[in-house]
């Protein structure tokens, strides 16, 4: 029992020192673009970078913190969250491939963005 | 009771992952209005990074401390655990509070939700999380007064680890938030 | 004080008002009734309170089954208006009012009606095919049923004060925001469906856990019966899609009462957002609906061909594959919304795959019948009016998956003849198969053939006369929600045949409630005393009708897909079926509690202040809701003792019954 809660001790101290240096790591990564030191990556590739940075986050703390993965079988609690993430990526995902695709068919934001102020001092 | 505990766990398990699609129709919301500034500040111009920093770290350390909590809970250890729940509290404050200075500074700088979508957006993502830290707030509070009442008995522990669940889901939704609205929005 | 509320808000024009004065006149009689019988202890204890799955199904039924009649009701005005409305001839009712009483035909048969009916049946029936004693959750149960009627009732408040909306039953913006409908229409339906959309959420958590965690022992997930497995499904898209709802509904009600700008058509908001997210929900929801009709078909199929249903494992993936595609075809609701070719073509493939596994279900349906000794009771006259009207709805669906002509028939009278031979030929004759077929499990006594054939025939005729004419209708240009149309165009006879169609149907529910009415006046002439009226195949046939309020005396061990039907055949019809445990032991349930209807109530009145920005009231309402949560979970003595004894006491007299009645 006692070892048993040592282990799990370590186990929260680790995911803890592991989710504070991801976070700085994502932190440097934006501050040191957004400083005068110009670009000092590509935006596309840093947002898939930081991106990849929080799901990496996320398992550890799925793992340390929420021990997700390690209760007895049979797993309905690790389902559970395979198809929620299943769901939460196609909602996300989903919307963004059509509404970006309607905007595609449309005219830019930028332009939308000028017509709709003009619309509305105009008045509809 | 063992069976009673499962039960629970796994009915409190999946309502946060309905929460979890909650969260992910705000987000994707929030993706598609993010450039919907109708000529008003982006995030870029908005957010303060090392502000949203040290709210980060707050709440991380916030949820480590549960999970501290619930070792002490189940090692019996009753001043430990209130002591640990104590600091869940003000640091569950803290971030509230600063979360509320933002928002007010906003405000009064004329950017509220109703500026542009992208406010809009902004203020219901990041305000739903806040108000589920409230509801944590509000349900830790009321177990501190059972803890001290009761002291460790199998009906708080129950309630103490599934507290612990909720307050870890609210720092993973938080990890996505920082990301997405206030790194990504900053480049 | 009372925000926007005034005398104006009550209803002035004639229709309206005898609406609202028959409604109220029937709440008062109703009140007067149980205060003159001094049923008002009894109801309250009873049933009000209680916790037990069996009672809560009950009311579930009684709320939906009263919306049927009101949802009709509103479906015979809108169709004498179109049968009458075509040149000169005005019809019956305003454009504003007939606007009204769509939305509410809409959003009353899809919520309270369709969804009602099926937690009806998922709670009568679902813990007793397990083997359970009660659901994973009890208390939730309760909360769950009260929300949705809460959200009932506040659909029906409408109709007497304020308005209801008349933006269609998905209220789209620009048209549902504050700009273009300024009054408490959209509030109030606003309000109802996140009240009652809670509810249905927290039954999706509450059942799934009670499939995964309360099945009888031995009943592995490949020996639980179809009806279990479509629940399963359901549920699983009710916990996973329902979020997407709330927030949904929260977001517009954000957009009209703090001025934010999700779906607005100024300052940077998106209406088109809400198509995507509403039908991101809206999707799985008609799935939701249908994946347990699928599923009470299957046990009834069986049943009445005296087989093994056909093809187990199959229908088993079946349900697997469109509780998965069901969430990746959402886009087909909007084709037009003006994707490009990718998109439109994606979602138009899926459309069509999703067709796939509801045919293998249909074909295994025919495959049980095959050579099966069939009897044409009720509930498999509904199942045969089913495979005829389901397999033209799947085919007129299979027929818009494809962009190009849904392009065609888009919004038009085609798109609502399709979706109600799904919703009524498909939903509700499934429910109304289970109704007629777990009927005696849950009165004791089963209800009279001759009239619910004579039910069914008035359905089925009812509803081809009423919905074959819209096909063509669509066909030839006739849009939905259309309250007037030019003469010329050659569109009135259809529309008056379909308007005769919905007079069958009112004949068809006429019916059902005579039946209802002689087979309980008949009652001692049909009691089931041996509990198993149909010859059943799954458990719940096994304990007494009525159940009683434990389910099981002792709990039922299952080693095969048809346990009570392989104890029958094993050993003849001696005893309902072996036991896990020799012994009777002392079991716990439930006590009654009114949390549930406190809860409910104070967030009723959370949202009729809100609606009618009564602030002051809706705080009030609100720390209503959290103070009664907060009362419940500091409540530890939430449990009564059936001991040993009482329970030996009390099966051996059922079994002395069962006895008697060989």
């Amino acid at each position: 029992m006692k070892d048993s809660l040592r282990v799990k001790r370590q186990g929260y101290i680790f995911g803890f020192v592991g989710s504070l240096i991801l976070t700085m790591l994502a932190y440097l990564l934006v501050s040191s673009q957004s400083m005068s030191m110009g670009q000092l990556f590509n935006p596309a590739g840093l947002i898939v970078g930081l991106a990849i940075i929080a799901v990496v986050q996320l398992f550890v703390q799925l793992f340390f913190f929420l021990h997700l993965g390690q209760e007895s079988r049979p797993r309905w609690n690790l389902l559970g969250f395979g198809f929620a993430a299943i769901v939460v990526i196609i909602v996300v995902v989903g919307s963004l491939w059509i509404m970006n695709n309607l905007n595609y068919n449309m005219m830019t934001p930028q332009a939308m963005d000028q017509y709709m102020r003009a619309q509305s001092q105009k008045g509809f | 009771m063992n069976a009673l505990n499962e039960k629970n766990k796994l009915g409190f398990w999946l309502y946060l992952m309905t929460d979890c699609v909650l969260f992910a129709s705000l987000f994707a919301t929030y993706a598609v209005l993010r450039n919907n500034t109708f000529g008003g500040p982006s995030g870029a111009e908005l957010f303060s990074l090392p502000f949203v920093l040290v709210e980060t770290v707050i709440l991380l350390t916030s949820s480590f401390v549960s999970g501290l909590l619930l070792l002490a809970a189940q090692a019996g250890n009753k001043k430990m655990a209130l002591w640990w729940l104590a600091s869940v509290i003000i640091l569950g404050l803290s971030f509230l509070g600063m979360e509320l200075y933002e928002f007010s500074n906003l405000i009064h700088e004329g950017n509220s939700w109703q500026r542009s979508g992208f406010l809009s957006a902004f203020f219901t993502l990041v305000g739903t999380h806040g108000l589920h830290i409230l509801f944590g707030l509000v349900w830790a509070v009321l177990l501190f007064y059972l803890l001290a009442k009761k002291g460790l008995t199998n009906g708080v522990i129950k309630r103490l680890s599934l507290f612990g669940l909720f307050w870890h889901f609210l720092d993973i939704i938080w990890i996505f938030i920082f990301t997405f609205v206030y790194m990504i929005g900053a480049i | 004080m009372l925000g926007r509320l005034s005398w104006a808000a009550f209803p002035h024009e004639m229709i309206v008002l005898g609406g609202a004065v028959s409604m109220v006149g029937a709440v008062a009689l109703i009140i007067a009734a149980l205060s003159y019988f001094k049923l008002w202890t009894w109801l309250w204890r009873e049933w009000l309170t209680s916790l037990d799955p069996k009672r809560i199904g009950v009311m579930y039924g009684v709320v939906g089954g009263v919306m049927l009649v009101r949802g009709v009701i509103d479906t015979a005005l809108l169709r004498t208006q179109q049968a009458l409305a075509a040149g000169d001839n005005p019809g019956i009712l305003t454009s504003d009012h007939f606007q009204q009483i769509f939305t509410a035909h809409g959003t009353m048969m899809i919520f309270f009606v369709a969804m009602g009916l099926m937690f009806a049946i998922i709670n009568l029936i679902l813990p007793l095919q397990l083997g359970a004693r009660d659901v994973a959750f009890p208390f939730l149960n309760s909360v769950s049923f009260w929300l949705f009627a809460a959200g009932a009732i506040l659909v029906n408040v409408s109709l007497v004060i304020g308005e209801f909306a008349a933006t269609g039953w998905l209220a789209y913006p620009p048209l549902s925001g504050i700009a273009s409908s300024p009054g408490v229409g959209v509030d109030y339906w606003l309000w109802s469906l996140q009240i009652a959309g809670v509810g249905s959420l927290l039954s999706g958590i509450n059942f799934l856990v009670t499939i995964l965690r309360m099945r009888a022992p031995g009943m592995t997930l490949k020996k639980m019966p179809i009806f279990a497995w479509s629940v399963l499904g359901s549920m699983t898209l009710v916990a996973f899609a329902f979020p997407i709802l709330t927030a949904t509904l929260a977001m517009l009600s954000l957009d009209r009462l703090l001025g934010m700008h999700f779906f607005t058509s100024e300052a940077g908001g998106n209406p088109m957002m809400y198509i995507n997210l509403i039908w991101a929900w809206g999707h799985p929801e008609v799935y939701i609906l249908i994946l347990p009709a699928f599923g009470i078909f299957s046990e009834i199929v069986a049943t009445f061909s005296r087989k093994r249903l056909f093809g187990y494992m199959s229908m088993v993936y079946a349900i697997g594959a469109i509780t998965f595609l069901s969430f990746i075809v959402w886009l087909h609701h909007f084709f037009t919304m003006g994707a490009g070719a990718n998109v439109n073509a994606f979602f138009g493939i899926m459309t069509a795959v999703i067709a796939v596994p509801t045919g293998v279900k249909v074909f295994n349906w025919l495959f049980t019948m095959y050579r099966g000794r069939i009897r044409f009771a009720t509930p498999m006259l509904w199942f045969m009016g089913f495979v005829v009207t389901f397999t033209i709805g799947g085919m007129t669906g299979v027929l818009m998956s494809v962009p190009a002509i849904d392009f065609q028939v888009h919004n038009s009278l085609f798109l609502v003849a399709h979706f109600h031979n799904m919703i009524i030929g498909g939903v509700l004759f499934g429910y109304f198969a289970g109704f007629s077929y777990w009927f005696p499990k849950v009165f004791g006594f089963t209800l009279n053939e001759r009239l619910g054939k004579y039910a069914f025939w008035c359905w089925i005729i009812g509803f081809l006369l009423a919905f074959m004419p819209l096909y063509i209708l669509g066909f030839m240009g006739a849009t939905r929600r259309l309250d007037h149309y030019d003469a010329s165009l050659g569109w009135q006879g259809l529309f008056i045949v379909a308007g005769v169609g919905v007079l069958v149907i009112l004949m068809g529910i006429g019916f059902q409630a005579l039946q209802i009415i002689v087979s309980i006046v008949q009652r001692n002439k049909h009691r089931d005393t041996t509990g198993d009226p149909w010859n059943g195949r799954t458990l719940e046939w096994s304990t007494s009708s009525p159940a009683p309020a434990y389910n099981f005396a002792i709990t039922p061990k299952v080693e095969s897909r048809d346990p009570f039907w392989e104890a029958k055949q094993a050993r003849g019809k001696t005893l309902p079926l072996q036991h896990a445990t020799k012994e009777y032991v002392d079991i716990y349930l439930p006590k009654n509690t009114p949390l549930g209807i406190y809860i409910a109530v104070s967030s009723f009145v959370v949202g009729f202040s809100v609606i009618w920005h009564i602030w002051w009231l809706a705080v009030i309402g609100f720390i209503g809701v959290i103070a009664f949560i907060i009362i419940r979970s500091f409540d530890e003595d939430t449990e009564i003792k059936i001991s040993a004894a009482e329970l030996k006491k009390a099966d051996a007299a059922r079994l002395a019954l069962h006895e008697a009645a060989r």
